[in-house]
């Protein structure tokens, strides 16, 4: 029999515990397979966040490190600047990177920081239960916006992506989401850029925004929430290249 | 300080060339340079900061002098970036440090929980000031509670000096990057204002360190060995307590063999004064004045603050005498004490908080009333 398919060895041969449907695992093979097809396994330092990635080590063969809320940009800055010659990414959701540690990411990226990063955006806190992130759509309803987000009350979804790209620190800014085969393959050829870019030396962050399905607090079948990211998040979300 | 005085400084440094070439020199230095330069000496790769009165010669004298080295200086966004870029950089395994002052550590200690959880080594100078709040930019020593407690949340200590000169701040600085790598943990150097900022003739030369294990937990690529993972979390039943109690032994080790103190004619003394840091230079010339006058008068000085010298002051409490605590707060280390002495003998207690420093007359004036012997 032909194999046609085979896990990438990077990526522990174990169960996750991510929720069926979640965007996570999929993310996770793209950045497992990258690093294997960049060969760079040896000297890789991954970050993961607090959130649904906080174990992403038992899933990922390589170092890694895991930290305080929000603070990924700033160890990848402490890593990087002592570690040229390491490739530094960091695994962050969006409560991770655009809320609370929405000064790192903004600073590290101000500063240029040559490292990686994977934002995760779902429009939701997973990890304590569904509640309100920056990036919550208007009307959603959560954990703490029982009668759906308001602007007037909690303000609009933050675009991080588009507020990083004004920044000259910031070398490539793209979003991509896993809402379907084209949109994965999409995802995989900006997160290998993002990487390529780093092993180059190219001066500067690059990011990648992932529009991934959370169908457990968008309290829809994993089908459904596939169909959501487009017809709801890309709409605040649009796809696309917004820098480099 | 102001900065027409500090660029003078700078230039007279310049002007005599690299203090690490002219090693073993005597020279003049503020308590915050030389701290500084000692880092450099004990072999710090990357210094990370924000700025804050009064400790902003390090930042200063670092962002010259580690590029000069090839190593790494990076002004940070805050002080949480700068702790947090402290742990990116030790989990690599390189020597890391920071300083901040009083508010500035407030900020840091979520990450030296994590580096406390994580088992990583740091080396973070507080240079306090008065508090609580914005508190004022004077010298002060409101921060022992928080230094020796741990500070951030969660079962966990930091080894605390409490260098009391411009001397002993370089000293600690080599044996706070040791006992850091040796013990996985955060080593705090808890100094004030008036030690940062003043000048003292002083001694810097690279001495060798103590032997250390090798970081094989650090990250550096899993190139040839299965992966490295540094965390602070562990979810299933018992792990944690499992760690709690590692951490328990690890204390326990530290307090049994790395205590440092100084004491001064205890024997038979009537009164024996306990002070650190830089309360304890005023206590050392207010004790001396009562020598001269005929009073029996000795002093403790903690060097280390965590571990406390328990021990010591215990032993120095069999005896009945009075115990007299002076700190630059309304009374902190004086806890400690209380617990080492144990209703042996009474403790007292003089404190000048919020920026006040107590005189050498007040401190005086103290020992001799408390030693007044009733008239026959």
């Amino acid at each position: 029999m032909k194999t046609v398919f085979k896990r990438t060895p990077t990526l522990k041969d174990c169960k996750t515990h991510y929720c069926p449907g979640c965007g996570h695992g999929i993310a996770h093979r793209l950045v497992a397979e990258i690093i294997d097809e960049l060969d760079i396994r040896d000297r890789t330092i991954g970050i993961a966040p607090v959130g649904c990635a906080v174990l992403a080590y038992d899933y990922f063969d390589i170092d890694m490190v895991e930290v305080a809320h929000g603070r990924p940009p700033a160890v990848a800055t402490g890593m990087k600047r002592t570690n040229p010659d390491k490739i530094i990414f960091s695994y962050q959701g969006d409560g991770d990177l655009a809320s609370i540690g929405a000064a790192e990411i903004l600073h590290a990226g101000h500063r240029g920081e040559q490292i990686t990063v994977i934002f995760i955006n779902n429009a939701v806190y997973g990890m304590t239960g569904g509640q309100m992130a920056p990036t919550t759509m208007l009307e959603q309803v959560t954990a703490t916006t029982p009668k759906g987000r308001t602007a007037a009350e909690q303000g609009y979804p933050l675009q991080v992506s588009e507020l990083l790209a004004t920044l000259p620190g910031t070398i490539y800014i793209e979003r991509c989401a896993l809402n379907n085969v084209a949109g994965v393959r999409k995802t995989k050829k900006a997160i290998k850029h993002a990487f390529e870019l780093q092993l180059e030396g190219a001066e500067g962050m690059s990011l990648v925004e992932v529009l991934s399905p959370c169908p457990t607090y968008w309290r829809m079948s994993p089908a459904k929430a596939m169909e959501w990211i487009e017809s709801n998040m890309m709409k605040v979300f649009p796809l696309g290249r917004l820098k480099g | 300080m102001n900065p027409v005085a500090d660029s003078t400084r700078n230039r007279n440094m310049t002007e005599e060339g690299q203090v690490s070439k002219g090693a073993g020199k005597r020279i003049l230095m503020c308590g915050n340079e030389a701290l500084a330069e000692a880092a450099i000496l004990a072999g710090c790769d990357a210094y990370f900061g924000y700025p804050i009165t009064p400790q902003n010669e390090i930042p200063a004298y670092m962002s010259r002098r580690m590029p000069e080295e090839g190593r790494i200086f990076v002004q940070t966004e805050s002080e949480l970036a700068a702790i947090n870029m402290v742990f990116g950089a030790s989990a690599t395994g390189k020597r890391a440090m920071t300083s901040s002052s009083s508010p500035g550590i407030s900020l840091m200690q979520e990450g030296i929980s994590y580096l406390s959880g994580a088992e990583l080594p740091a080396v973070v100078v507080n240079i306090m000031r008065g508090g609580p709040g914005l508190g004022n930019i004077a010298p002060s020593q409101a921060d022992y509670f928080q230094a020796t407690r741990g500070g951030g949340h969660g079962d966990y200590r930091t080894i605390v000096l409490g260098p009391s000169g411009v001397q002993e701040m370089v000293d600690c600085i080599p044996l706070a990057f040791d006992l850091a790598d040796q013990y996985r943990m955060t080593v705090m150097v808890l100094a004030d204002g008036i030690l940062g900022q003043m000048m003292e003739p002083v001694v810097l030369e690279k001495k060798p360190g103590r032997e250390l294990p090798a970081k094989t937990w650090a990250l550096t690529g899993a190139k040839g060995r299965k992966q490295n993972i540094v965390r602070s979390l562990w979810l299933p039943e018992g792990v944690l307590e499992e760690l709690n109690n590692k951490l328990r032994d690890k204390y326990k080790q530290i307090a049994q063999n790395e205590v440092l103190c100084e004491q001064y004619e205890i024997e038979d003394a009537d009164i024996i004064l306990v002070a650190y840091g830089f309360s304890a230079r005023i206590v050392r010339s207010a004790v001396s004045r009562a020598r001269e006058e005929g009073i029996k008068a000795g002093w403790i000085r903690p060097i280390t603050l965590w571990p406390f010298p328990t021990e010591q002051v215990s032993k120095a409490a069999d005896e009945f005498r009075i115990f007299l605590v002076v700190e630059m707060s309304n009374g902190q280390m004086v806890e400690d004490v209380r617990l080492a002495v144990n209703g042996k003998s009474p403790v007292l207690f003089h404190g000048r908080p919020g920026g006040g420093i107590p005189t050498v007359d007040e401190i005086f004036d103290l020992i001799r009333q408390l030693t007044l012997k009733p008239k026959t």
